[in-house]
């Protein structure tokens, strides 16, 4: 595999292959119509140059792989796996951060110091990295970082949760699975008809019955509209 | 559909420079009236359809940095090549200046990713100065331009409501999309405070308006702009059409350096950069149109100097590049209580909001500012992308609830049971134009063409200031009355008022303002040079002043109005 097809990889990396269309885009003009499968195998609209940086950003490597370990330990642990979803690891969440990281240098500096005061921290009690000491003693660190008393609340453990926190957090969500958990039902050809009825009861709302008389109607929205009925 | 030539001898009827609204529009016409038409473009060319170049519909894992403003400033799916800053393309600013510029350089330009709200100017915007005292009438009036009003919705198309409100003409309007949940709970607290809120009026087809275009299919990513033509972008729907006349030849990636003139003042064609091969080109036509965007095209005309135009051309009146200004900007964000743990359902809806708030207090007197701002909202179920789901704790302590999930299953949980109950309101408001906001060429500063570059001055006066406190009051008034939580400080005098700086909007107009004095104007009603009756302005740049309302579908109406003007002129061989 070059560079460039391993870059191919990557970008693709978690992407269904397909993204199937629901029925409803029924107009034939469209240039998707119902039951085409588009093929997502184009990269992700990128002008050439951006494309480039892209390629120059996999082309390189920030964390180590030690560092890479911790990231993981602690993205498991912010996010682990449940019964009702994968953990942050399996959603590709450390690799998310060692790009982004990568993408907006403004990380890079708080997150390798942050590595640094963890092991630091487990030397000082445990007498070795963090990666190496036992889990429950992993998480004594981490429930000091998570949970500091008032005072604390601004010194290097906490503010380095909070960063990491963060990115796991964004990237756990914005990934596949992290959309199934938070049962997103967006980014799909629809067609939007107003709040679902009992939603609208539930909350004490209803529509305005002159807007519903004008609202757009799902029958005739094909239709091309015709302006020699219309009255300004 | 793009056809190329590097070298020709063709004289054209019409040059055009830009493809975005103006440009797009004046082309469209041009070519199905048969006029032979170039049409330059500096970025290049661009299709929403094409697999290549399509964001639309792409989730953020398709990106590796997950949607984030890295590259993109409204981030990776945004339809806007460019930005705030060009590489290569500096421009500079005076002491106490923080102007901020964004170009977007592809086939249709800004349109691509606007916000395709598209409101009537009211009879009140065009001569704001009878009222208040302040800055310039119009040299016309809303009935000069209504009928272009007309036949802009009719081609291009805009759901909205009839309404009756006396400065926000009701036009032809498509069937509006219902309202969004938090929009109904926005519209409760708004009425109870007296602010309305109305359907908006967008361009975008709920209904199509011809075969060519198709229906919108809700994804609520017009800014990414759409690959069924759904929504306006000039690309889509003026450029396309106008190439496949066959009149039109497209020139991309073709960075305009001035207006040629010869010594009779006439213009006679301009001269570009061939971004591809960074050689220079002429392009001879009988007729320049400038669209190219405010700035860019008054960089153009005051790059255009010879011994008969030694300010720049068409600036006998030393006024091209002043009278600068963008709509103001002030936003809040808040939270709805009553939609934690709410129930999920497709909520897209279009690109945009289904209610907005237009100017409420044409009427006041006594409010300390004179111009007016709309109100725009967002919220709901939306997408997420790079920083979602950032500090969900300070979420939950406003619901009173104060245990910690800082990791685990329970951070997991409070994550997904808060997505979805925060929303936004953004005030857009009328600002005042001055002389004294301008740009001018830096002729210390070049770009990499080699083009002398553009220095702004601009501040904002007291007014602008005063319409952002109020903004800012009516936010909380408002959240107040929903029984919503508006989030962080409210932006105190101090940041006056969170006030945006000039530029950040985008709807910066006026550097070629029409008038009827050639000495204190640019261009004429029809948009054509006072001086240069060859050399028409067909942008943002001719507006005297821009109403709170966003600038896209006036600069249309009055790119029709103009070269239909045109057009007659060419008939009669006036040109």
């Amino acid at each position: 595999m070059d560079r460039r097809e391993s870059l191919k990889a990557l970008v693709l990396g978690g992407v269904g292959s397909s993204l199937f269309l629901s029925s409803c885009v029924t107009d034939k003009k469209s240039p998707i119509a119902a039951g085409d499968i588009i093929e997502e195998r184009e990269g992700y609209g990128r002008t050439p140059a951006e494309e480039e940086r892209d390629e120059d950003l996999y082309s390189e490597t920030f964390f180590s792989e030690e560092e890479m370990a911790t990231i993981s330990i602690l993205s498991d642990i912010i996010i682990p796996e449940d019964e009702e979803s994968v953990s942050a690891t399996e959603a590709g969440v450390p690799e998310f951060i060692e790009f982004i990281v990568k993408d907006i240098p403004e990380h890079q500096i708080p997150m390798r110091g942050g590595l640094m005061w963890i092991n630091r921290e487990s030397n000082k009690r445990f007498e070795a990295a963090f990666n190496e000491i036992s889990k429950e003693n992993q998480m004594e660190i981490i429930d000091n970082m998570a949970y500091p008393r008032a005072f604390e609340e601004n010194s290097p453990g906490p503010v380095f949760f909070r960063n990491i926190r963060n990115l796991v957090v964004t990237g756990y969500f914005t990934s596949e699975p992290g959309f199934k958990y938070l049962d997103y039902r967006g980014n799909t050809p629809n067609v939007w008809d107003g709040v679902p009825a009992h939603v609208l009861e539930k909350h004490g709302m209803k529509y305005d019955e002159d807007l519903l008389k004008v609202a757009m109607d799902p029958v005739t929205r094909n239709e091309v509209m015709d302006w020699n009925k219309y009255e300004v | 559909m793009s056809f190329q030539i590097k070298k020709q001898s063709t004289k054209y009827d019409v040059c055009i420079v830009g493809s975005g609204a103006g440009g797009g529009m004046a082309a469209k016409l041009l070519a199905d009236a048969g006029f032979k038409i170039a049409l330059l473009e500096a970025g290049p060319d661009f299709d929403p359809a094409n697999k290549e170049q399509r964001t639309q519909l792409r989730w953020p894992w398709e990106s590796p940095r997950r949607g984030a403003s890295t590259t993109r400033p409204f981030g990776d799916f945004d339809m806007a090549y460019g930005g705030w800053e060009l590489e290569g393309e500096p421009y500079t600013q005076n002491a106490n200046t923080e102007f901020a510029w964004f170009r977007s350089r592809m086939l249709g330009g800004r349109t691509n990713h606007w916000g395709r709200i598209s409101l009537r100017f009211g009879p009140l915007d065009f001569k704001r100065k009878d009222f208040d005292g302040k800055g310039d009438n119009w040299p016309i009036v809303y009935e000069d331009v209504k009928p272009y009003y007309d036949k802009v919705d009719k081609l291009i198309g805009v759901f909205g409501t009839k309404e009756n409100i006396p400065n926000e003409p009701d036009g032809f309007f498509l069937p509006p999309p219902k309202p969004r949940l938090h929009e109904l709970y926005i519209k409760k607290g708004a009425n109870k405070a007296g602010v309305p809120m109305i359907p908006s009026r967008l361009s975008i087809l709920t209904k199509p308006v011809n075969k060519e275009r198709g229906a919108c299919f809700f994804c609520n990513q017009c800014s990414r702009s759409c690959m069924a033509y759904a929504d306006f972008s000039s690309s889509s729907v003026l450029v396309k059409p106008a190439v496949k006349t066959g009149n039109v030849d497209l020139y991309v990636n073709a960075m305009v350096r001035e207006v040629l003139t010869n010594g009779e003042g006439e213009a006679t064609g301009v001269s570009y950069i061939d971004k591809d091969d960074l050689r220079d080109y002429e392009i001879k036509a009988k007729v320049v149109i400038l669209a190219a965007s405010a700035c860019s095209s008054a960089r153009i005309l005051l790059n255009s100097k010879s011994a008969q135009h030694p300010n720049g051309l068409a600036n006998s009146s030393g006024v091209v590049g002043k009278y600068l200004h963008d709509s103001t900007g002030s936003s809040r964000m808040g939270f709805i209580p009553q939609l934690v743990d709410r129930e999920r359902y497709n909520e897209d809806g279009v690109g945009g909001m289904h209610l907005y708030t237009p100017w409420w207090l044409n009427d006041s007197k006594d409010l300390g500012f004179t111009r007016g701002y709309h109100i725009e909202y967002w919220g709901g179920m939306s997408m997420p992308a790079y920083g979602f789901g950032f500090n969900t704790q300070a979420l939950k302590e406003i619901t009173g609830d104060t245990s910690r999930n800082a990791y685990g299953t329970g951070l997991k949980k409070d994550v997904k049971k808060f997505y979805g109950a925060t929303f936004g309101m953004a005030g857009r408001g009328e600002s005042i134009p001055r002389k004294e906001n301008y740009c001018e060429i830096d002729s210390n500063t070049v770009d990499k063409y080699g083009i002398p570059v553009l220095k702004f001055n601009y501040s904002w006066s007291d007014e602008e200031v005063k319409q952002a406190r109020h903004m800012q009051d009516t936010f909380e008034e408002v959240m107040h009355n929903m029984g919503a939580v508006p989030l962080g400080d409210k932006p105190g005098k101090e940041k006056n008022y969170g006030l945006e700086n000039p530029g950040k909007i985008i709807h910066e107009v006026g550097t070629t303002r029409m008038g009827k004095d050639p000495k204190s104007s640019v261009v004429n009603e029809f948009n054509q040079a006072h001086d240069v009756p060859n050399l028409f302005v067909m942008d943002g740049g001719p507006f005297v002043s821009q109403a709170d309302k966003n600038p896209t579908w006036t600069i249309l109406a009055l790119a029709w109005r103009a070269t239909d003007y045109l057009t007659e002129q060419l008939k009669k061989g006036n040109l």
